[in-house]
Parts: C-alpha cells; sequence; structure tokens
C-alpha cells in the first residue's frame, strides 16, 4: 500500500464526481452532518447503526455488511471513497472496516469534509439516489483487527501505539475534549505504550504529513517497524487514522487496530495499567 | 464564567460542578461564524480536540483545569489563537477572526 493507492486529494474529488465506478462515502462522528450537507453524489454511512451489531458489542456479520452496501449501491468492483468530518476518524475507520471485509478499492478523501469546508468548495442537500447492488463481502481479515488478549500479550513485546492526546494517555483526562469527561473506565494507559497523539501524523487542515515526517514520527517515538504493532485510542477510531497511516500511506505490515482500545481495556479486571506520561513497565 | 450564555446551547444534562466547560462563539464581522473549525491545544501547544463551530457559531469543549489554547481555523482567514484559563465549571470565549 502506498500514499497513492490509499488517498486522493479533493480536486481529484472534483474531477470525478460524475464517474460511475467512484462512489463517494460520508461517515461522521456528528451522524447529523451529511444530512446538513455533503459533497454532490455521496451516499451516507451512519457509523453508530450501520456498523455496529444492534445487540452485541461488535461489528454487523457479513451478511449485514453485504446488504448495507448494496443498499448503498456500491458494487465490488467500485472505487469507494470515504471522508468525514473530525479529520476523517470515523471516515478511517470505516475504510479499515471495508479492509476487514475485503472491499479491493477504497480510498480517504485527504483531509476530509474540514478541507473541503476550509476551501469553500460545493456542498449540496440533494441526497442521490443510486440502484440497489448484490455486494458480495469476504470473509472477516482478522490480520488487521487486535483483540484483547492479543493486545495483554503485547505489552512490552510488541509495539503499542496510544494514539489518544497526552491528557488522555497520562489520565488526566478520561475522554477526547470535545465530549464529557464522565466514563466508567479508570484513566490511563497501557503499560509499555507509546503515546503517538493521532493529530501529530496530520496537519492542521487534516491532510496527512509527508511519508518522510510521518516515518520519522514513529520511529522517533520509539516504534520498532521490525516488530508487530497495535494501534488504539478510546473506541477505534481514531487509531483506524494511525492504523490508516503505518499500514495504507506507510506500507508497515503487520499493524492492527484494537477497536476495544480503551473503553474496554480500561474497565478489564487484572489487568496492568499506567498513569502519567511515562510508557511504563511491562 | 457564568452558568449560562447568552443564547448559549443548553448544558441541560453537564455537571458542570465536576466538568470544566470552554465554549464559546466564533464571530467574523460581528456575526457568529458557523463552520469554522476550533481546535483545543493543551498547555504544551499539543492538540487535544477539535469541533466544527454551529449554525450559531458555537462551540464547547469538556476540559481539566489548567491552561488552553484555542485555534480557529476559518475559509479565506488566517487561523486565530487565543489563550484560555479554565477551572471547573463554565468558562466563556468569544473569537473573532478575521
Amino acid at each position: 500500500m502506498s500514499r497513492e493507492s490509499s488517498l486522493v486529494s479533493a480536486d481529484w474529488v472534483e474531477q470525478n464526481l460524475d464517474n460511475p465506478k467512484v462512489v463517494l462515502v460520508e461517515v461522521d462522528e456528528d451522524t447529523a452532518a451529511y444530512d446538513k450537507n455533503h459533497i454532490r453524489g455521496a451516499v451516507k454511512v451512519n457509523w453508530s447503526t450501520d456498523l455496529r451489531d444492534p445487540v452485541r458489542r461488535d461489528f454487523v456479520n457479513k451478511e449485514q455488511f453485504e446488504a448495507l452496501l448494496g443498499g448503498l449501491g456500491i458494487s465490488d468492483d467500485d472505487t469507494v471513497v470515504l471522508y468525514g468530518g473530525n479529520n476523517n476518524w470515523f471516515a478511517a475507520y470505516a475504510y479499515w472496516y471495508f479492509k476487514v471485509y475485503g472491499h479491493e478499492d477504497v480510498r480517504l478523501l485527504d483531509g476530509g469534509r474540514k478541507i473541503w469546508e476550509l476551501e469553500s468548495r460545493q456542498l449540496v442537500d440533494a441526497v442521490p439516489s443510486r440502484e440497489a447492488t448484490t455486494y458480495t463481502a469476504k470473509n472477516p481479515d482478522s490480520s488487521i483487527r487486535a483483540f484483547r488478549d492479543e493486545v495483554v500479550a503485547a505489552i512490552g513485546a510488541q509495539n503499542l501505539v496510544d494514539v489518544r492526546s497526552p491528557d488522555e494517555y497520562a489520565g488526566r483526562l478520561l475522554a477526547p475534549a470535545h465530549l464529557p469527561q464522565e466514563v466508567s473506565q479508570v484513566p490511563g494507559h497501557i503499560p509499555t505504550a507509546a503515546n503517538v497523539p493521532w493529530s501529530k501524523a496530520a496537519n492542521d487542515d487534516g491532510t496527512f504529513r509527508s511519508d518522510d515526517e510521518l516515518r520519522a514520527l514513529y520511529g522517533e517515538a520509539g516504534v520498532d517497524f521490525g516488530k508487530d504493532t497495535i494501534a488504539y485510542c478510546r473506541i477505534g477510531e481514531r487509531s483506524s487514522h494511525t492504523w490508516f497511516v503505518l499500514r495504507e500511506i506507510l506500507g508497515i505490515q503487520n499493524v492492527k487496530n484494537y477497536d476495544g482500545s480503551w473503553t474496554e481495556y480500561g474497565s478489564l479486571v487484572g489487568v496492568p495499567v499506567a498513569i502519567g506520561d511515562e510508557p511504563g513497565t511491562a | 464564567m457564568c452558568g449560562a450564555t447568552t443564547g448559549g446551547v443548553s448544558l441541560e444534562g453537564v455537571d458542570v460542578t465536576k466538568e470544566t466547560v470552554i465554549q464559546g462563539v466564533v464571530h467574523r464581522d460581528d456575526a457568529p461564524l458557523a463552520g469554522a473549525y476550533v481546535r483545543l491545544l493543551d498547555a504544551t501547544g499539543e492538540f487535544t480536540a477539535e469541533v466544527p463551530t454551529s449554525a450559531t457559531g458555537q462551540f464547547r469543549f469538556f476540559a481539566a483545569p489548567g491552561t488552553w489554547t484555542l485555534r480557529t481555523l476559518a475559509p479565506g482567514a488566517q487561523p486565530v489563537d487565543r489563550a484560555v484559563v479554565a477551572e471547573v465549571g463554565v468558562t466563556d470565549v468569544d473569537v473573532y477572526v478575521g
């Protein structure tokens, strides 16, 4: 994978607005953002209702994912371009999710909804009608998704990258600061995890930094590219952004996203937790 | 510091005796500015959170007591930084962009 195969620019999107093989998909934390306006032709995926099992805390299953994409009029051979607010957090989460289910050609709009708005590009409120398709997903790719037992096993052995803000990592905040702080998890981070906030991988306008800057960022934080890497945050969407940087832009293999993240780990009984700005010991 | 902002988004359901709320309105040309982006930077200048302003130009963060910087990005304007010292409760901040 590379920047060329995983990202598209706002100019590229404008030039492909009427390309029938390109499907724009908006995914936002604020699930009402699309309803206000969106890029012309884009369809909406609601992360909280479309991408979550209605009962258990897990993905929708393969058949549900196929029904979702079929209903959106997406074909297996379409180029799917994801974008959204929050510097593409939830779009990156959806990108990772589409990859878990094996969609071949997925891209992120570099800069997401923010750069589109800051450059005053056209947004519309008309919802497109796309003919439903029969979508066939692949079996879930577990090589890019981490579960709690392998996270615990990775302490002191593999790269753990905590991509939350320094105050969340240290335990001074319990959630990203645009959300209320009352949550049930204990504060802190997984011992030995490096703190590389996702935001360091992005410019202020939401676009990704250059390959050289990105490689230096993780290298200087002590991430050993010769080892396996697990990225986590609070609920797995900011860590999708970092997973995207490491695996899709920089092409580093053996990178997993831990979507259980701190809301799971910080609730586990009997696991080690570190407090403060230092990684801590295994 | 005050309990309710002028025309502010409701704080119903938010425990302001525990939360450190930093909120306000972004203005341009004496009018509230929708669709600006406000970033909350911590005392070391590191990004902590970002929200787009509402239709009425409003933004809100849930932080911790301490020193913060609000960096506001808006179409056609240079970023504007504004230092904030927050305590538990509500801190209101007005931001003006060029």
